[in-house]
């Protein structure tokens, strides 16, 4: 067996973090994402501007610096803010909070582009039929267009979580008791580096793995309904 | 905000965005040679020829980028018998330990794009090969890899673009990439949102020019087929 010099514990709690990390930015993503695609498909053209801009920039820059951004820049955003109301004391952005915001806004800027495809398969003729049943648009939204988008969008947002799962390593640079941390405390104390970030490695790999199994999942039981012969 | 201090430092963050240009062009070059034995081994009839990539591949697209480039930095030198070999000089400096993991990285990626791209060729055209009596040499050379490259390029395009974004970890092992020129500024001056923005927008300048670019490249090659799919990138 690997000795891991007792750090074993530590690390499956930053395996913990990551999870969290990853559910809660996809959790946040997945809302940008639907967002996203409804402001490019809106009739009103600085709506489709804004969600083009959102896209193009985050897209365009490496998701470090959007961490990186997110944790120095929120800080004084906020604290400029809550200087207007006349709050002058130190606000801090916690590390988890700017990896969500951060790691969310760039799933959703991925997601939005991958709804966008999903929203616009969807053929015109339902959403007649829905309208002639005499259904609003919001439970239209709900019973007829999100089930079929949904089946359409899981393969690629899939994979996006995949790409996110791996991005959440960054947020151990801003100081993040993830697995990345984790292992470079480990390394700090017992000078062992190539075992420690293999083991780390090992453990995105299975986290990888297991997402994968459940996204295979995911995509048979929404597209149950297709196929019953 | 005082976007005065962008002005004056704007000389140091060029050069920083001329490191980072540097580790992009250097590891997609070596990582694009590599990339080549490893999607044709992928594709092998042989079942444990196709197992060795298909490890790389998973390992190198399954876990972290930092990872990668932390195991070739820190990693390396735990064992002695590196520290004495002569890699020691290469492993020992950043700049070479980020080019080297991410070649590997990148190798990895543009392998399944190689692999996708060979796949996608119509199998009528390798029946066409053989009847005309071509060797599977000339078969590779005069049709498949023309083809593939033709196939290959909008894909080829955003991993170059995914590959510039990644750099940025190369600040994360004390390289002066723009990132890493970016902290050092913000860590003398205490203007980050300002610092950042601007290497933000130098970024997704370059991404932009890429872009341009490779739809160019990608309008000559697929002259033939006269029209136009390069996309902005998409992950994965």
């Amino acid at each position: 067996m690997i000795d891991l010099h007792g750090f074993g514990d530590q690390l499956l709690q930053g395996a913990v973090v990551t999870l969290e990390l990853a559910l809660s930015s996809l959790f946040v993503g997945l809302i940008l994402g639907l967002l996203g695609a409804s402001a490019k498909l809106s009739s009103i053209a600085v709506i489709r501007w804004i969600a083009n801009g959102y896209t193009t920039i985050i897209r365009g820059i490496p998701e470090l610096l959007t961490v990186l951004i997110i944790y120095f820049g929120a800080t004084s955003v906020l604290m400029a803010i809550a200087g207007l109301f006349g709050y002058d004391e130190y606000i801090e952005v916690g590390a988890f909070a700017a990896g969500v915001t951060a790691l969310g806004l760039t799933f959703g800027a991925y997601a939005t582009e991958v709804f966008r495809g999903a929203l616009q398969s969807i053929p015109k003729g339902q959403h007649e039929a829905a309208i002639a049943l005499g259904m609003g648009p919001i439970r239209k939204f709900y019973r007829i267009i999100l089930p079929q988008v949904w089946r359409i969008a899981l393969p690629g947002l899939g994979n996006l979580f995949l790409v996110l799962l791996k991005d959440t390593a960054l947020v151990s640079v801003v100081g993040l008791d993830d697995i990345m941390r984790k292992a470079n405390i480990a390394v700090s104390s017992t000078k062992q580096a190539f075992l420690f970030y293999l083991v780390a490695a090992f453990m995105y790999l299975a986290l990888t793995i297991i997402s994968m199994v459940f996204v295979s999942y995911m995509e048979k039981r929404a597209s149950r309904g297709l196929n019953r012969g | 905000m005082d976007f005065s201090v962008v002005v004056e430092y704007f000389p140091r963050l060029l050069e920083g965005a001329w490191v980072s240009l540097q580790l992009v062009l250097i590891s997609i070059v070596l990582g694009g040679i590599f990339a080549l034995p490893i999607a044709l081994a992928r594709i092998s009839p042989v079942a444990w020829i196709r197992a060795i990539p298909f490890a790389y591949i998973f390992f190198f697209r399954g876990t972290p980028l930092l990872v990668q480039i932390f195991l070739v930095y820190y990693g390396a030198s735990q064992f002695d018998a590196v520290r004495e070999s002569f890699l020691w000089p290469i492993l020992r400096e950043p700049y070479w330990c980020a080019i080297i993991a991410f070649t590997l990285n990148t190798s990895a990626y543009t392998a399944e794009i190689f692999r996708g791209a060979i796949q996608a060729i119509p199998q009528g055209e390798v029946e066409a090969c053989k009847v005309i009596g071509m060797t599977k040499f000339q078969m590779y050379r005069r049709v498949l890899l023309p083809r593939a490259f033709g196939i290959v390029l909008p894909a080829y395009g955003n991993e170059i673009i995914l590959m510039l974004k990644g750099s940025a970890l190369a600040s994360t092992i004390t390289i002066l990439d723009l990132t890493g020129m970016a902290r050092t500024i913000i860590a003398r001056t205490y203007t980050p949102m300002e610092i950042f923005l601007a290497a933000g927008a130098i970024y997704l300048v370059i991404s932009i020019v890429i872009i341009a670019i490779f739809r160019q490249i990608e309008l000559r090659q697929n002259r033939y087929l006269g029209t136009l799919s390069i996309k902005v990138p998409d992950k994965g």
